[in-house]
C-alpha cells in the first residue's frame, strides 16, 4: 500500500501532466512525463511465472477487470486448469455483507482441495485489494497455518498503481527473498525468470568458466520448483538476469547478498560482460571466461552478422514498456548498428541500469514514464523505421504507415545469451523484412 | 468471492468500450488504474482495428490516491475534449476507481463542456460486459433523444418503410458481415435501412433514430432495451426474431411485413439459399440424430438450437448460456428439448458438463472450442467471446439466407465429411484404415496424435468412472469393442458399461456389449 496515504504535497503539480526534462548527476537528459500508460500491470507476469515455477499456482484477488486482462494477454486458453485464477471480489464483499477474510480462505479451501498438486500458492493483490486495504500478507500467514504446512502461501502485489508490467515479477520474487534458506557459503545467484533452455545454456557456461571447480555453486531464482528455493547470506553474490528485479535485490542484499555489477545478458557482448562480471566477483580470471565463450561468441556472431546487414543504420523508437528497453537499445545501437531515436522506459532504476547506461551509445531522447498522446506525436514526428511497442498500439501505428515490433514477445521468447542473440536480432529484422516483401 | 479460471464476459466497462469503438466522433473518459488499457488490443488485435478505441484513460498510480484524483479525472477530461474534439463524451470508471467515489460523470458534466456529456454507471461488481454494453447505448441513445418529438412518418407510396439496425459492435460475433447481409435482406422487402448503431454511427447519427418506422434488434443482449425505450418514446415497433437459420429468417421478414405494413411474401418466395436442400440430400443422411451440446450467448444459443434440431436434423442434449440477463428465454429454449438450461458463467462448470454429456458436435463460443478440442469432439464457433479468427477476411454472415449457408458448412464440416461416415464401417478392416493411421489429407507421414488420440484416452476411450468401477471387461469383450470406429467406441464403452451396471453385471462380455447395442439402439 505504499503511496496510499502519501502526502499530496506535490501531487497536484504532478497532476498538472507537464513533461519536464532534467539533467542528472550522471550528465544524462531525461524527459520525465506523467499522463496516460500504455502498459500492464504487474499482474501480467503470471503468464510467464505460472509457466517457470511448476507448482506454484497464482490466485490473484481482485475484478473480473483482473481475470480479463489475465486470460486477454496470455492471448491464449488452452490450458485445461491454468495454474493462475481470479478471486473475483463482489458487491457483497465489498458491502460488509460478507467477510473478505473468510471469503478468502473459502476461495483457497475451494481451491486446494480441487488442486492438491499445487505446493506453494501465491496471493496476488490487485488494485481494488489495494484501495479496499484487503490484507493479503496477513491472510497468506493465516492460510499457511490452517495449512498446517502441506502448503506454502505467500503474498505479494501486482496491481496497475503499484506495478508496471515486469514489476509483477519483482513483487513476487521478493515475497520468495525471506523463504529462502540460510547460507553464508560462497554462491552465485541468477536473479530473474529465465526460460529453460537458457538456464541450462548459463550453468553449462558457468561451469565451463570455472564455478564448479572452486566450489562455487549457481542458483537461479526462481527456481524450476517453489519447494527447491536457493539459499542466501553473506557469501552469496546476485547477478540480475533481468533488469526489473531491483528491490528482490535490495531485499536480497538485507538478507546478506552482495550485487554484482553488470549489463545484462543481451546480446554477445552484453552476454560476455555479465557473464566475466560474474566470474570477476569470484576471482575468476577472464581468459577462462574467454575460453569457455569462444565457441559460443564466434557461433552467435556468425549468426548476428545476416540481422545487422538488415539493421544498421535503421532508426528504432521504445515505446516504455517492459524495462528491457536500455539494455536492448544497448545491443541493438552496438552490436546491430541501429540508431536510436527515442528510448522509453516505464521507471528509469539506476541501481540497475548503471552498467547499461555507461554502454549506451546517447540516444536522441530518454523519457521515463509516459503521457501517451505526446509520445505519439513525437513518434509521429520521428516516424522511425522501427517502433517497439504494446500490442494496443501496434496495429494502429502499422495503419499510420509505421513498421512495428511488439515488445511483449522479447518477454515470452528466449532471448537472453550467445545462442539467442541471433534470435533477438531477428525479432526485429522480421517485421522490416515483411514490410520489404508485401507488394502493398 | 468467485473462484474464476477463465471468464466469458469482462467487465462492464469493457461493455462501454466496445459502444465507443463500435461508434464514430464518440470519445470515452475512463477512470482506471494504470493496466486498464489492456482492454485496447482486443480490438487492435482480435478485431484489428486499425485506429485505437476512442478511450482515454486516467491512468492513476498508488501515489495518486492520498492526492486529488478528482482533478487527475478533470485534467483528463479537458485534455481529451481538447484533442479529440468529439461530438459527445462518454464518462466511465473502472472497477478500482469505482471505490474510490470521485464521480467523473458528475465532474464532465459540471465542466461546461459544449457537447452532450453522458455520465455511465457501471457497477463493477455485479455486472458484466455485455450488461455494460447495453447501459451505454441505451443511456448514450437516452441521453441525446430524450424530450425530442416524435417525428412526422406518415407513409406516402412513393417512400419506403425504414428500419435501424440496433445491435451491432465491436468485438460482437459476425456482426460487420451480419449488417451487410440483414441490408440486403430488409432491402429485398422493399424496407430501407436508415440508421445502423451503434457500428458505424456517430452521434448525430442517432439523432436520426426516430424517423425510422420500426427497430430491428438485431443483438438482442445489446440492444433490446434501447429497442423497449425507443418503442416507449417514439412509437417504434421492434422486431423480436433473430434472423439466424432459414426458419428464423422467414420468419424474421414475416415480422417486417407486420411492422411495416407490406407483403413479404415475394422476398420469401425469391430467396436463395441451399441450406435446406443440403440438408435434404441424401448425403446429409449421417447427421441424423447427431447429438449437439450449444453454448453461447443466449441469442446464439437459442438460434442455433432451432437451426440444429429443425434444419439438419439434430438432437440437441445440451443448451446453455452466459447470459444471465436472458436466463428465462433461455430456460424457456431448453425446455422445448426436453432438457434444463445451464445458465452459468463457470467455464469448468461448462466443460464438466460437455464430458458428462460427450456429445457429437459441440457448439460454442472459443472457450469451448478448447474444451471441445481437448476432449476430441468436433467444434464450430457461433458466439462471442470472440477470437482473431472469428473476423475472417471473406464475407461470412451468420445472419439472413447466406448466413444459413454459412451455418451449414461451418456446423457440418466439423464431423466426418459426406459419404466418409458409412464407408469407415465398410472398411474398417482395411491396412490402411484403422485407429492409428493418419487422416489421409495429412499425408503419409502424420501419425494419428494430438487432439484425437488424447480425446480417446480420456474422453472417447477410457473406462467411465474409473475410481469406483468394478465392472471388469473380458479381453473378447473389449477385442470386439476396439472394432468399432474409434469416434463411437466411447459411446459404446458408456452404453455398455451403464447397461452392464444397470442389471447388475459384474463382467461384459462380447453378448453384453450387443445386448446393450439392441437396447440403445445407435
Amino acid at each position: 500500500m505504499s503511496g496510499a496515504g502519501a502526502p499530496s504535497a506535490g501531487a497536484a503539480a504532478d497532476a498538472a501532466r507537464c513533461a519536464q526534462a532534467g539533467e542528472s548527476g550522471d550528465g544524462l537528459t531525461v524527459l520525465h512525463e506523467r499522463g496516460q500508460r500504455q502498459v500492464f500491470c504487474g499482474l501480467a507476469g503470471i503468464v510467464w511465472l505460472h509457466r517457470k515455477i511448476q507448482d506454484a499456482f497464482f490466485l490473484v484477488v481482485g475484478s473480473r477487470t483482473c481475470a480479463h486482462l489475465l486470460q486477454s494477454a496470455a492471448g491464449v486458453m488452452i490450458f485445461a486448469e491454468p495454474r493462475f485464477a481470479t478471486a473475483i471480489l463482489q458487491d457483497r464483499d465489498l458491502a460488509g455483507m460478507a467477510d473478505c477474510n473468510d471469503e478468502l480462505d473459502r476461495v483457497v479451501s475451494e481451491l486446494l482441495a480441487r488442486r492438491p498438486d499445487i505446493g506453494t500458492l501465491f496471493l496476488v493483490g490487485s488494485c481494488p485489494s489495494e484501495v479496499i486495504k484487503l490484507d493479503l500478507d496477513t491472510a497468506a500467514e493465516r492460510l499457511t497455518r490452517q495449512q498446517q504446512g502441506r502448503v506454502r502461501i505467500l503474498a505479494y502485489s501486482g496491481s496497475g498503481i503499484e506495478t508496471t508490467f515486469t514489476q509483477g515479477e519483482d513483487t513476487c520474487l521478493t515475497a520468495l527473498v525471506p523463504q529462502m534458506p540460510a547460507s553464508d557459503e560462497p554462491a552465485l545467484l541468477v536473479v530473474g525468470t529465465l526460460p529453460d533452455i537458457v538456464e541450462d545454456q548459463f550453468r553449462r557456461l558457468f561451469d565451463a568458466i570455472g564455478f564448479g571447480a572452486i566450489g562455487a555453486p549457481v542458483h537461479f531464482l526462481p527456481a524450476r520448483h517453489a519447494a527447491e528455493l536457493p539459499p542466501v547470506g553473506a557469501g552469496t553474490k546476485i547477478l540480475a538476469a533481468q533488469p526489473f528485479v531491483g528491490e528482490t535485490v535490495a531485499a536480497l542484499g538485507k538478507r546478506g547478498g552482495s550485487q554484482i555489477v553488470a549489463p545484462y545478458p543481451f546480446g554477445v557482448q552484453g552476454t560476455r560482460a555479465w557473464l566475466g562480471a560474474a566470474a570477476a566477483a569470484f576471482g575468476i580470471a577472464q581468459n577462462k571466461v574467454d575460453a569457455a565463450c569462444e565457441a559460443s561468441m564466434a557461433r552467435a556472431e556468425r549468426g548476428l552478422a545476416r540481422y545487422r546487414e538488415q539493421l544498421a543504420g535503421k532508426r528504432i523508437s521504445f515505446l516504455p514498456d517492459s524495462q528491457l528497453e536500455i539494455p536492448l537499445g544497448r545491443f541493438l545501437a552496438r552490436e546491430c548498428g541501429m540508431e536510436l531515436v527515442e528510448l522509453g522506459v516505464p521507471y528509469l532504476d539506476r541501481r540497475m541500469m548503471s552498467a547499461e547506461l555507461e554502454l549506451l551509445p546517447a540516444p536522441r531522447r530518454l523519457s521515463e514514464g509516459q503521457d501517451l498522446e505526446a509520445q505519439l506525436d513525437r513518434l509521429r514526428a520521428d516516424r522511425p523505421d522501427l517502433t517497439v511497442c504494446g500490442l494496443g498500439l501496434a496495429n494502429p501505428l502499422e495503419a499510420e504507415g509505421l513498421t512495428t515490433k511488439w515488445s511483449i514477445e522479447l518477454v515470452f521468447s528466449p532471448v537472453h545469451g550467445f545462442d539467442q542473440a541471433p534470435d533477438l536480432a531477428e525479432l526485429f529484422a522480421r517485421p522490416l523484412n515483411r514490410r520489404a516483401r508485401l507488394a502493398f | 468471492m468467485q473462484l474464476t479460471v477463465w471468464t466469458y464476459e469482462g467487465p462492464p466497462h469493457m461493455g462501454a468500450m466496445r459502444i465507443a469503438a463500435s461508434m464514430r466522433d464518440v470519445h470515452c473518459v475512463l477512470h482506471a488504474p494504470q493496466g486498464d488499457t489492456y482492454a485496447d488490443l482486443l480490438f487492435t488485435m482480435i478485431a484489428r482495428n486499425a485506429k485505437r478505441p476512442p478511450v482515454t484513460y486516467t491512468t492513476f498510480q498508488a501515489r495518486d490516491l492520498g492526492g486529488n484524483t478528482a482533478e487527475l479525472v478533470q485534467q483528463t477530461l479537458k485534455n481529451t475534449v481538447e484533442r479529440f474534439r468529439p461530438q459527445a463524451l462518454l464518462v466511465g470508471e473502472a472497477c478500482t476507481a469505482e471505490l474510490l467515489q470521485d464521480q467523473p460523470g458528475a465532474l464532465a458534466m459540471g465542466m461546461g463542456f459544449d457537447i452532450p456529456v453522458i455520465p455511465l454507471e457501471l457497477p463493477a461488481y455485479t455486472r458484466k460486459e455485455n450488461w455494460g454494453a447495453a447501459e451505454t447505448f441505451f443511456t448514450l441513445v437516452r441521453g441525446l433523444l430524450r424530450g425530442r418529438p416524435v417525428p412526422e412518418r406518415e407513409r406516402t407510396p412513393d417512400r419506403a418503410p425504414r428500419a435501424n439496425l440496433l445491435g451491432p459492435t465491436a468485438l460482437g460475433f459476425r456482426c460487420r458481415d451480419d449488417i451487410t447481409e440483414v441490408t440486403k435482406l430488409l432491402a429485398s422487402a422493399g424496407v430501407e435501412v436508415n440508421v445502423v448503431a451503434p457500428a458505424g454511427a456517430s452521434p448525430a447519427d442517432l439523432l436520426c433514430i426516430p424517423e425510422a418506422d420500426f427497430n430491428v434488434c438485431l443483438y438482442p443482449e445489446i440492444a433490446h432495451d434501447t429497442c423497449a425505450w425507443l418503442e416507449r418514446m417514439f412509437k417504434q415497433p421492434f422486431t423480436h426474431t433473430v434472423p439466424i437459420g432459414v426458419g428464423a429468417t422467414v420468419d424474421f421478414l414475416r415480422e417486417v411485413g407486420e411492422l411495416a405494413s407490406i407483403d413479404v411474401g415475394p422476398a420469401i418466395a425469391a430467396a436463395q439459399t441451399r441450406l435446406p436442400w443440403y440438408s435434404r440430400s441424401v448425403d446429409s443422411t449421417y447427421l441424423t440424430a447427431k447429438r449437439v451440446f450449444i453454448f453461447g450467448d443466449a441469442t446464439h444459443a437459442i438460434a442455433a438450437a432451432r437451426v440444429a434440431t429443425e434444419e439438419l436434423g439434430f438432437d440437441v442434449v445440451g443448451l446453455g448460456s452466459y447470459s444471465r440477463e436472458f436466463a428465462r428465454e433461455m430456460r424457456a429454449a431448453a425446455e422445448k428439448y426436453g432438457i434444463e438450461a445451464l445458465i452459468t458463467d463457470d467455464y469448468l462448470e461448462v466443460e464438466a458438463k460437455v464430458l458428462e454429456l460427450a456429445p457429437e458436435l459441440v457448439l460454442g463460443t472459443q472457450m469451448e472450442r478448447h474444451i471441445a478440442k481437448r476432449a476430441g469432439i468436433p467444434c464450430a464457433v457461433i458466439s462471442a467471446p470472440v477470437h482473431v479468427q472469428d473476423f475472417p477476411a471473406r464475407y461470412a454472415p451468420q445472419m439472413g439466407f447466406e448466413g444459413a449457408n454459412v451455418l451449414f458448412d461451418t456446423w457440418v464440416h466439423p464431423l466426418m465429411m459426406g459419404l466418409e461416415e458409412h464407408l469407415i464401417t465398410m472398411f474398417r478392416e482395411d491396412s490402411e484404415f484403422h485407429d492409428e493411421a493418419a487422416p489421409s489429407h495429412l499425408g503419409p507421414a502424420a501419425r494419428r496424435g494430438g487432439a484425437e488420440s488424447r480425446a480417446e484416452a480420456t474422453a472417447d476411450d477410457a473406462p467411465a468412472d474409473a475410481s469406483d468401477d468394478e465392472l471388469t471387461w473380458e479381453t473378447d469383450a473389449e477385442r470386439e469393442l476396439r472394432k468399432i470406429p474409434f469416434f463411437v467406441r466411447g459411446k459404446a464403452r458408456r452404453n455398455t458399461e451403464r447397461y452392464a451396471r444397470e442389471r447388475g453385471l459384474a463382467t461384459i462380455t462380447i453378448e453384453t456389449l450387443y445386448d446393450a447395442k439392441a437396447h440403445f439402439g445407435r
